[in-house]
């Protein structure tokens, strides 16, 4: 190596040159030996049990947090009311469908036009076989799932700066880069150029792997042939009969594959949130919502605008304003509270808790992000592409095309995610009208699938710095953040706690917010039982 | 005025670590940031999704996005350069995403339009002055 070694490189650095030269795969394995990139830690449901018979507790929020919170609660003996802002459950877990309307902040207001059966989810969409607590109650409240395709080699990847500006199969660029990758490694190895920082033994070992998992030739050269086209597709595909053979495709030049940037988007799969298997409720996320709404529809009351929340050594005092009346000031009294206002609401409300807990309950941001649901007339992504589900990215702002992995094969209208953004994009998105919004993703989208406005018949956008009962889209945790305020967020302040998404480690997930619930209520028991 | 700075500074410098737990976002790579030459071209792709195109905020759940015309906190252009740098509640920090000329371009925008007339300029100077010293490590 020309370079000296000044001094042995920190466990990031390592981590950091093992992901650059050998892949995610290998950085994830590496995490993962080093201790590192782990599940959640669902352990089952929490066994409450014995409360004192009469004892209030009231939960502010009916989405999934506040919801099993209050399942939880009422079945080990609580007298549990929830308040809701909307006229509805569910939270942020939502599904919108032909007949809904959208109206945001700034009061524009769309109709969804989708094809009955059609659905989009605004919200969250994917559930990681990990997220072992949100499936656990979706077994028990007898909602069905089914996979959710995340990773399509078939899929599309675009960049306006590579290949042309041409969108490449993400077969042929995977197959193209990792083969390129092995073979460069095995070449250092037979130049001995990695000599000194690999075993004799380690080296032949690493090169036979790098023989398979380039997919190289005899000569360990990873170039135009069988062994290529049978990763990245042949240019004339195997056929049947007498001029059944194939033609072996031609490879992309190694520099464009390297400058592309496209590698990013194979290390996004790698990602423990991304990995396969994944699931989605079937017929919309919101069936989970509805899921869990069946077990405590009982105790929620809707149309709550939550305006004070104050505490004393007697009990809680909720103010809200009834908005199903006119707004008429109302209050609920209970001994103990969860909240799982979002905080980027909660940080406005007039909310009786320590200096150190408000401290916390300001100190985070919430992200900014758009979806676009646009449905076509036919599944063209499937009838002339093969694309069945999976995802396909871009570098433009629309981020990504993600198709649907339901209801593949059949005929008419469908709909897909026509854009997924966060941070600037994002920003940018939501601060067009809804109709500009759709026409942007139209014009980038055509980038990937010129007959994207032909087969265009309607789509909605739903940006989530724009709704009313979030003001953005989920928590945006910084690590110095988390230092300072994480564990005071996340404890029962005197006879309040705080449950969501926000108080998890997991956040923007929906198992974040069951992780965190099932936590506040463990604590809140022990609380009210008189142990802490 | 200490704390506040040393504040700024820790939240700074961990924005410009390349980890923000975003989780189930579209992608670790966030898209381009389109160019921004001016304060109008700032606040129409970055702040208006919030505070609306005529700079009037929002009124949401008990909470609200707040209005930028006639906001007698824009008296002193300190106050929202340091808001934008470093965000506020549940408002991100854009220390990171714009330069000292964005932010200041975007904080005399806003306090010469909506109504506002204020008459003094923040300059780019200004806006570098309130970022934290970074060490050459931190960066």
């Amino acid at each position: 190596m020309p370079s000296a070694h000044s001094s042995p490189p920190t466990r990031r650095q390592l981590l950091t040159r093992i992901g650059t030269l050998a892949g995610s795969a290998a950085l994830y394995q590496a995490m993962t030996s080093l201790g590192h990139a782990q599940g959640t830690d669902f352990k089952g449901p929490p066994a409450l049990g014995g409360a004192k018979k009469g004892t209030k507790v009231l939960v502010l929020g009916s989405g999934l947090s506040g919801m099993l919170s209050a399942y939880e609660l009422r079945k080990a003996g609580y007298d549990v009311q929830i308040l809701e802002f909307q006229s509805r459950s569910g939270g942020r877990n939502i599904s919108l469908r032909g007949g809904d309307t959208v109206t945001e902040l700034g009061g524009a207001t769309q109709k969804v036009g989708f094809a009955p059966g059609n659905y989009i989810n605004p919200g969250p969409w994917r559930i990681p076989y990990h997220h072992q607590g949100l499936l656990h109650y979706c077994r028990e409240f007898g909602i069905q799932l089914e996979p959710f395709i995340e990773l399509n080699h078939n899929s599309w990847l675009h960049s306006t700066g590579a290949f042309g500006g041409k969108a490449v199969r993400y077969r042929e660029f995977a197959s193209d880069f990792t083969g390129f990758t092995a073979e460069l490694i095995a070449k250092a190895i037979d130049q001995h150029k990695l000599d000194d920082l690999v075993s004799e033994d380690e080296r032949d070992h690493l090169r036979t792997a790098m023989k398979s998992w380039g997919g190289l030739g005899k000569d360990y050269t990873y170039k135009k042939g069988n062994i290529s086209s049978l990763r990245r597709g042949f240019a004339r595909p195997q056929g049947g009969g007498i001029d059944g053979a194939p033609i072996p495709s031609d490879l992309f030049a190694r520099d464009d594959v390297m400058k592309s940037g496209l590698w990013n988007w194979m290390a996004f799969h790698e990602r423990l949130d991304m990995q396969t298997t994944m699931f989605q409720p079937v017929g919309g996320m919101d069936q989970i919502g509805k899921g869990f709404t069946r077990q405590v529809k009982d105790l929620i009351t809707f149309n709550c605008k939550v305006i004070a929340l104050h505490q004393d050594q007697k009990g809680v005092t909720v103010t809200y304003n009834d908005m199903a009346n006119g707004g008429a000031v109302r209050q609920a009294q209970a001994d103990y509270c969860v909240c799982t206002i979002p905080l980027s609401v909660l940080s406005q409300l007039d909310v009786q808790v320590s200096d150190a807990m408000k401290a916390a309950i300001l100190a985070v941001p919430y992200a900014s992000s758009v979806k676009m649901g646009m449905e076509f007339k036919r599944r063209f992504w499937e009838e002339d592409d093969q694309i069945y589900g999976g995802i396909s990215f871009t570098d433009q702002q629309i981020s990504q095309i993600s198709y649907p992995s339901h209801g593949i094969f059949s005929k008419g209208p469908a709909v897909l995610l026509g854009g997924y953004m966060f941070g600037p994009a994002a920003y940018d998105f939501a601060g067009m009208p809804p109709k500009e919004r759709l026409e942007r993703a139209l014009a980038q989208g055509t980038a990937i699938h010129p007959q994207y406005r032909k087969e265009f018949s309607n789509g909605v956008s739903f940006a989530w710095s724009r709704v009313p009962w979030t003001l953005g889209c989920c928590s945006m945790w910084t690590e110095e953040a988390r230092k300072t305020h994480y564990k005071t967020l996340c404890s029962v302040d005197n006879r309040v706690v705080l449950a969501g998404e926000h108080a998890s480690y997991i956040g923007c997930w929906q198992e974040g917010a069951i992780l965190s619930a099932l936590d506040a209520v463990t604590r809140l028991h022990k609380r009210a039982l008189g142990a802490a | 005025m200490r704390h506040i700075l040393l504040l700024s500074a820790l939240m700074l410098s961990s924005a410009l670590m390349p980890v923000v737990a975003y989780a189930d976002s579209a992608s670790s790579v966030e898209g381009k940031v389109q160019t921004l030459p001016d304060g109008a071209a700032v606040y129409k792709h970055v702040c208006q999704g919030c505070h609306m195109p005529d700079g009037k905020g929002a009124e949401g759940a008990g909470a609200r996005f707040p209005a930028l015309a006639g906001n007698p906190k824009l008296q002193s252009a300190e106050y929202p350069a340091y808001v934008v740098l470093n965000g506020f509640g549940g408002m991100p920090w854009f220390g990171v995403a714009l330069n000292d000329q964005q932010v200041a371009n975007v904080v005399n925008y806003v306090r010469t339009h909506f109504g506002n007339h204020y008459t003094d300029t923040l300059k780019p100077e200004d806006v570098a002055a309130m970022r934290p010293h970074l060490t050459v490590e931190d960066e």
